[in-house]
């Protein structure tokens, strides 16, 4: 394959399923390289966004401003009561601090900012800085909770200190010393917990309701529409159903652990995968056959109403090409499956974050020809959009301007969408966002359609 | 309820490295370097790409944890050699971060150490380093930062030449086009600083540009020691931090401080210091654009008189807004801002004598809870200031008029005019309809003439 343009070092992440090729391990869960920009974020970022959606507590970060100020009301993740994790709030670490320690600064800010906003608890994030100066962040979030008998919760995820992933373990962290806490009085023995689901758009709620139509009580959801008291009683749910396998397996593995909570991973994107995911949980309870009577009952009336709106867009978008660029790689398996589903194909496949057997499991998946990358960048991911001639990207909102540069069609499927896209519903938000965008009459005039001259 | 003291909540400003990275888009050829976390270069990238919907690439040096022990130096030239192979720039802007000056690495002696390892007889980019701390001041500081760092980097004493040096300041790609203009129409040598006009608002591409077209050439500002002045907008700007100040100091080049110009007043001003420079009176087309801005405060005057107006974002901009809001009658209620120069209220009362007597409040270093709670007291009519005043917009139930950086949940921000007559006109028209609209949302009658 063609290596001009790709960085040294980063040939392994990259991989062209060709037949009569022996596929050997894509390189992965390395760091990024020095230099390359990469379209990662950070420990702290891995942390913000696990933690975000929890609703009635504070989030703190402790550092400079900045870390503050860009996640500030940064995703799409609704709450249907308080709303305290869309404020933004931050220690704000001057010189001095840096120079004299921000220990001081970190227990008035917490006492003050509890005080005028009475939270559940609070979580306090710390930046890069602070494992630097040694701030005992753990020491004053013990002083406080003490003082002010609410649990607050120190979230080590200084930048440098690993990556995304490694931000995600210690959210996990923060909330495995919650749960457990609370009172699991009257919980079902048909019961879950959705875990890595981030009510974005509402689509927590969508699952929710799915799974309460089966009869299934779900305790607890994280963090989507967090409530801290739901948290602490997540303990006493009989399984752990995870999406978003990146964030969230963690937990799912100490609640194991701790608890003997099983766990199975799923994934709402997509008619096969979200009807696969109220399947493998009625099969969890198969002494309760009505469960799985009524997943059957709720798949099919859904795919009923769905199927014949699908179909429009089908006949428009078969034969399309997309780009899939997206946090974790388990996404990356129901969208090629969901864009099966509308008659495109994925010539492009890749994450921030999967690991050895995601790709592996990628590659069978994959057409012919389909290029499979790990940790990629702008450059990288243009050359093959434009190589691979796709008429859509799926990615975030750093992939977006690239795809509207280039002239091909968008669909936003990170932290920051604003339409549900999880859930049989989703998959017609889905179908009707990629249709809007690959049809629209606008690309005639990009240049790589020859510009209409 | 008595509010904290201590903690900022929902911040009107931004970090340091922010600035930079801006400021170093609007060098021609040039990719903005961060020295130190990912997450840095990232969260900057989503934060500018929100408001200029433009690919921007950033690159980092990326710190591990042995980094932070043992020094960034490693990565820092590690990242270097990627970036010059993957994008082979002629100028690499590097800005520094809260976590490689707490640990104190010494960026200029790594890039002397850096240039004596890879020199092997290929032309190596040109390096700037800006020293941009999280921990100190806010975004305008990184951005006024890094222009002052590359005139320092490449300014050369020269034999005076018929050219001047504009320091524009943080405006948008628009304002920048617009100054172009002006300067193109007076027949007037420029060197602009930074130039941004094409790489945060181009044109489509046929096949991705590592580095987008546009921005001001290393070459050009080279040049900027011979000039004969400088040009630089900005109130609170200090000399010693100031790219004209430097080239004053450096080469004796005289330095313009004027406000940025903002209103009739400050536009004349600056129009008035180039018809000195060139010695020619200003092209038609500007008394034209004068002359229809004069029509227009007058057909709108009665709209706006008296009403009451909080004004935020950074303090330059603020300086400036409010004394355009003065001349049009506005009483602006509030002048905040995040930035925290320790000059604001002098600056606002050289160009509003009558500041005190007005009761116009004017704060620093406040946060949108310190703006949210004047607002409950001084109830404005409406805001003015970027996107972030949204939250509490919203809230209080305030129209919020949305200006400067950044501009999250409206669009076109990067060709929104702000300077000269043109800025001033789209400003002045934005305000009355703001106006207008609320009135008409307001009447129970619906009237269809307004």
């Amino acid at each position: 394959m063609d290596h001009i343009g790709i960085l040294e070092g980063r040939e392994k992440q990259i991989f062209e399923k060709k037949t009569g090729i022996e596929p050997s391990d894509i390189a992965c869960e390395t760091s990024s390289l020095s230099g390359s920009v990469s379209q990662r974020a950070c420990v702290f970022c891995g942390s913000r966004v696990v933690l975000y959606p929890v609703a009635d507590a504070i989030h703190i970060v402790h550092g400079p401003i900045g870390c503050a100020a860009y996640t500030w009301d940064i995703r799409g993740a609704v709450s249907s009561g308080p709303e305290l994790h869309r404020l933004s709030f931050s220690t704000d670490l001057q010189e001095m601090d840096v120079i004299y320690g921000g220990e001081k600064k970190l227990y008035l800010s917490l006492i003050e900012l509890i005080e005028q906003y009475k939270p559940k608890a609070a979580f306090i994030y710390s930046t890069c800085i602070v494992g630097l100066i040694g701030d005992d962040i753990d020491a004053v979030c013990k002083k406080v909770a003490a003082e002010t008998g609410i649990p607050v919760l120190p979230v080590h995820s200084e930048g440098f200190k690993g990556t995304k992933k490694d931000g995600y373990k210690a959210a996990c962290f923060a909330l495995m010393k919650l749960i457990g806490t609370g009172s699991t009085e009257g919980i079902s023995k048909q019961s879950i917990n959705i875990l890595g689901e981030f009510n974005l758009a509402g689509e927590a709620w969508i699952i929710r309701k799915y799974y309460e139509r089966m009869g299934i009580e779900v305790v607890s959801t994280l963090t989507g529409d967090g409530r801290i008291d739901a948290v602490k009683r997540a303990h006493g749910a009989s399984l752990n159903v995870v999406q978003c396998s990146g964030s969230m397996t963690s937990l799912a593995k100490d609640m194991e652990e701790k608890y003997g909570i099983p766990y199975i991973r799923v994934s709402y994107f997509g008619i096969e995968d979200m009807s696969k995911s109220l399947y493998d949980v009625a099969l969890h309870f198969p002494d309760h056959p009505e469960i799985m009577e009524a997943a059957k009952q709720v798949v099919s009336e859904e795919v009923k109403k769905l199927y014949p709106e699908l179909q429009k867009f089908k006949k428009a978008l078969t034969g399309k090409k997309a780009a899939i660029y997206v946090g974790g790689a388990f996404k990356t398996f129901s969208l090629i499956k969901a864009l099966r589903s509308i008659g495109m194909s994925v010539v492009l496949a890749g994450s921030q974050t999967g690991n050895k057997d995601d790709y592996r499991r990628l590659k069978e998946m994959c057409d012919e020809g389909t290029v499979i990358v790990d940790d990629s960048n702008p450059v990288e991911l243009s050359k093959f959009i434009l190589e691979k001639e796709a008429d859509l990207l799926i990615g975030g909102v750093k992939e977006r301007p690239i795809a509207f540069k280039l002239g091909i069609g968008f669909c936003d499927h990170n932290h920051e969408r604003k339409i549900p896209l999880a859930g049989f519903v989703g998959m017609y938000n889905f179908a009707l966002e990629v249709y809007q965008s690959v049809m629209s009459p606008v690309w005639q005039f990009a240049p790589r359609k020859g510009g209409n001259r | 309820m008595k509010h904290a003291k201590t903690a900022t909540q929902n911040a009107c400003k931004l970090c340091n490295p922010l600035g930079a990275c801006l400021a170093f888009r609007g060098i021609e050829n040039c990719v903005p370097f961060l020295h130190g976390s990912q997450g840095c270069a990232t969260y900057i990238r989503r934060y500018l790409i929100s408001h200029y919907k433009e690919p921007i690439d950033i690159a980092s040096s990326n710190f591990h944890e042995e980094s932070a022990v043992f020094g960034g130096s490693h990565n820092l030239q590690v990242g270097l050699k990627n970036v010059t192979a993957q994008y082979k720039p002629e100028v690499i802007g590097i800005a520094t971060t809260c976590l490689s000056e707490t640990i104190g690495d010494d960026v200029p002696m790594i890039l002397r150490e850096y240039k004596k390892t890879y020199r092997n007889g290929t032309p190596m980019p040109i390096m700037i380093h800006a020293s941009t701390p999280s921990y100190q001041g806010s975004h305008i500081d990184g951005f006024h930062a890094a222009v002052r760092a590359t005139v320092e980097t490449l300014a050369e004493k020269g034999e005076r030449q018929k050219l001047v040096n504009i320091f524009p300041n943080m405006v948008s790609p628009a304002d920048l086009r617009y100054l172009k203009e002006i300067l193109s129409d007076f027949r007037l040598p420029f060197m602009l600083l930074p130039d941004y006009s094409q790489t945060m608002d181009g044109g489509p591409w046929g096949e991705y540009h590592r580095i987008p077209p546009g921005g001001t050439p290393a070459s050009a500002i080279v040049a900027a020691g011979s000039a004969e002045a400088s040009i630089e907008f900005g109130s609170t700007l200090a000399a010693s931090k100031s790219a004209a100040g430097y080239l004053e100091e450096a080469f004796g080049v005289p330095r313009h401080q004027l406000s940025l110009p903002i209103g009739i007043k400050e536009s004349d001003k600056f129009f008035d210091l180039l018809e000195t420079l060139t010695e020619q009176p200003r092209p038609e087309k500007y008394e034209d654009e004068r002359r229809r801005l004069v029509d227009a405060y007058a057909d709108g005057h009665k709209y706006v008189f008296e009403k009451k107006v909080i004004i935020y974002g950074e303090e330059d901009l603020v300086v400036a807004m409010t004394a355009f809001l003065r001349e049009i009658g506005m009483m602006p209620v509030l002048c905040a801002s995040g930035g925290k120069s320790g000059q604001l209220k002098q600056r606002l009362t050289e160009l509003i004598p009558d500041l005190e007597e007005q009761g116009i409040k004017v704060r620093e270093g406040v946060d949108f809870v310190d703006i949210e709670e004047e607002a409950k007291v001084l109830k404005p009519d409406f805001l003015i200031g970027n996107s972030k005043g949204y939250t509490m917009s919203r809230k209080n139930n305030i129209p919020l008029l949305r200006i400067g950086f950044p501009i999250h949940d409206r669009f076109g921000g990067q060709r929104a005019h702000h300077i000269g007559y043109r800025g001033t006109q789209e400003l002045f028209d934005r305000i009355v309809n703001t106006v207008i609209e609320q009135r008409q949302n307001a009447s129970s009658i619906g009237y269809t003439y307004m």
